[in-house]
């Protein structure tokens, strides 16, 4: 593999890693919410997270072209403040990928939060744990196996985006070009040989980390 | 003004619940009435798990909560213990880590019970590094009650604790529960629809029909109600409380006291010690004179206050003894023949009596 290839495996990972922290910290409270929540927006939200889970890539990346591009809000905001737009950068990248991926943490925390229960929240109140308290010492250890299984597919659910990227990131190394970009430059180029050596290593990594957590999920089983 | 006064309003879907009590500072209080009659959300509404519409809740003259000036205090800042009616164990935490939650969340200063204290009493020293997946039903809910305890409460609730357990699971914890009752100053509520439970443990009983109270009272004072349900049944009868003064180790009995008199009964409670004596209804025989020969040990001499024809042909006749109302469930005929008449004086004939506690 070139320098070029590690380079865009090495940005593909770390696109992965900061979208799935950031999808972490935005995905749990909205899971919490959708979980407890007696709103009637508790629909509206939900379907409005589950969205990147139909809409075509290229329809996602297309709006948020529009949105972060000058002369969208996000776009005339970031400008202001002198930051220039965000379309074709990394910062952008980790702005797609986190609506992108989104369903994939969401729904798994939201159903290990609605799987626990008012019940456990009830006692941990009767003990005089406040709500903050109750949700750190309570919902999120017992909704473990969720935010691993959230944690996983929200990484490797970033590392397979393509559409949304060729959209909004275009093909920058070492700054938008991520790996599944890479592969298919490879092959636009005919270059077959650089296109399986990347391919095939993203084959063995999604069913590596796919079986890792069918395995982690059933060892985690018991605790429930 | 002591103890938890209680005056609720609310509307659970289809159910409306009203009711307006005052359970004593002190003792047991039992919630009791059928299943749905609305005593778990009274419970719920008590410890803030639950918010009524209307209503004002206080314990001990300290205000939890008064719609009418929009004050209402959250579970975790109400100085109560909770016991829920199936297992309730954090799964994540051992024993220990289960016990500790509560117990490290109350202030130094205001713990009355010493971790030790309610390990020991509810024997959970062998079982605190075990992960509460591993325990019987019985042992999650000592569990339970002891995790309760150690946040000190002022007020333990109990909801049917053992409603969920088998029969020897229940005679597991019923000892704890009486403990809980003679040794510890901490007043309870306790949800129940099974009234040997509240013949039992309970002082003071709230019954509750249909989300509304139909009597509240001292345990013995409506236990012999004739207009209430606990008159009626197979299980009707009468509590005394009374004090163990003597052995007769001869014959494997022990003597109680009380303001009508004494008792023989077949258990060795310690001397001194207050006990509660169940008397059945249908235990109880009355006659003109005092028997002379007779296998009956126990006859008091009692006054007739009335007597009610409660089925055709079969009586519940109320006699005072001393300040104690025993029911006696004869025929119609023996009423006839004896001429029985409110103040009459008779004897009471007692043919066995059970020891509670």
């Amino acid at each position: 593999m070139s320098s070029a290839d590690w380079l865009a495996v090495w940005l593909t990972l770390k696109l992965a890693t900061v979208t799935t922290v950031v999808l972490l910290i935005i995905g749990t409270p909205i899971a919490w919410w959708l979980a407890r929540t007696r709103s009637r927006l508790k629909q509206p939200i939900a379907a409005l997270v589950a969205m990147p889970l139909v809409l075509p890539p290229t329809v996602l990346g297309f709006y948020l072209l529009l949105f972060l591009g000058p002369n969208g809000p996000a776009g005339a905001l970031t400008t202001s403040f002198g930051f220039g737009t965000l379309a074709f950068t990394f910062s952008g990248l980790v702005i797609g990928s986190v609506v992108y991926s989104l369903p994939f943490v969401v729904q798994p925390v939201h159903n290990a939060f609605e799987a626990i229960g008012g019940r456990p929240l009830e006692v941990a109140a009767t003990l005089r744990a406040s709500a903050w308290d109750r949700f750190f010492t309570v919902a999120l250890p017992l909704a473990r196996p969720g935010l691993l299984t959230a944690t996983v597919l929200g990484f490797a659910h970033t590392v397979g985006e393509f559409g949304v990227v060729l959209m909004i990131g275009g093909a920058i190394p070492g700054q938008t070009k991520v790996l599944s970009v890479a592969v298919y430059d490879h092959v636009e180029a005919l270059e077959y040989l650089h296109a399986h050596a990347l391919s095939a290593g993203m084959v063995a990594f999604a069913f590596t980390v796919l079986l890792a957590l069918y395995a982690i999920n059933r060892r985690m089983e018991p605790l429930r | 003004m002591s103890g938890l006064d209680v005056r609720l309003r609310a509307r659970f879907g289809a159910f409306q619940l009203d009711v307006d009590f005052t359970a004593p500072g002190r003792g047991i209080t039992a919630l009791f009435g059928p299943s749905g009659a609305g005593k778990t959300s009274v419970l719920r509404c008590a410890a803030g798990l639950e918010r009524a519409r209307e209503g004002r809740l206080s314990l001990n003259g300290q205000c939890w909560q008064d719609e009418a000036r929009d004050v209402f205090v959250p579970s975790h800042r109400r100085a109560i213990g909770y016991v829920f009616q199936e297992t309730s164990l954090f799964p994540h935490f051992s024993v220990r880590g289960n016990l500790e939650y509560g117990w490290k969340r109350t202030a130094a200063g205001e713990r009355r019970i010493a971790f030790e204290q309610a390990v020991e009493w509810l024997r959970l020293g062998p079982l605190l590094d075990r992960g509460s997946g591993t325990l019987s039903g019985g042992e999650r809910q000592r569990v339970a009650i002891a995790r309760a305890l150690l946040t000190s409460p002022d007020l333990l609730l109990l909801d049917e604790p053992l409603s969920a357990l088998d029969e020897e699971a229940k005679a597991e914890i019923l000892p704890y529960l009486e403990r809980l009752h003679q040794e510890l100053s901490v007043p309870a509520v306790y949800v129940s629809h099974a009234s040997d439970d509240v013949i039992q443990l309970a002082d003071h009983i709230v019954l509750i029909e249909a989300g509304r109270v139909r009597a509240h009272g001292p345990l013995g004072e409506l236990l012999t109600r004739v207009d209430l349900p606990f008159s009626r049944g197979d299980a009707a009868g009468c509590i005394i409380e009374a004090v163990a003064v003597e052995h007769e180790a001869a014959f494997r009995l022990t003597y109680v006291e009380f303001d009508g008199g004494r008792l023989a009964v077949p258990a060795s409670p310690p001397i001194g010690a207050c006990v509660r004596v169940h008397v059945s209804a249908r235990d109880v025989s009355i006659a003109l004179a005092p028997p002379s020969q007779s296998s009956i040990l126990n006859v008091l001499p009692a006054r007739v206050i009335d007597v009610t024809e409660h089925v055709p042909g079969r009586a519940l006749v109320r006699l005072a003894v001393g300040g104690v109302v025993l029911l006696a469930r004869i025929t119609q005929k023996s009423v006839s023949v004896l001429g029985l008449t409110p103040g009459q004086p008779v004897y009471a004939q007692i043919k066995s009596v059970a020891l509670l506690h």
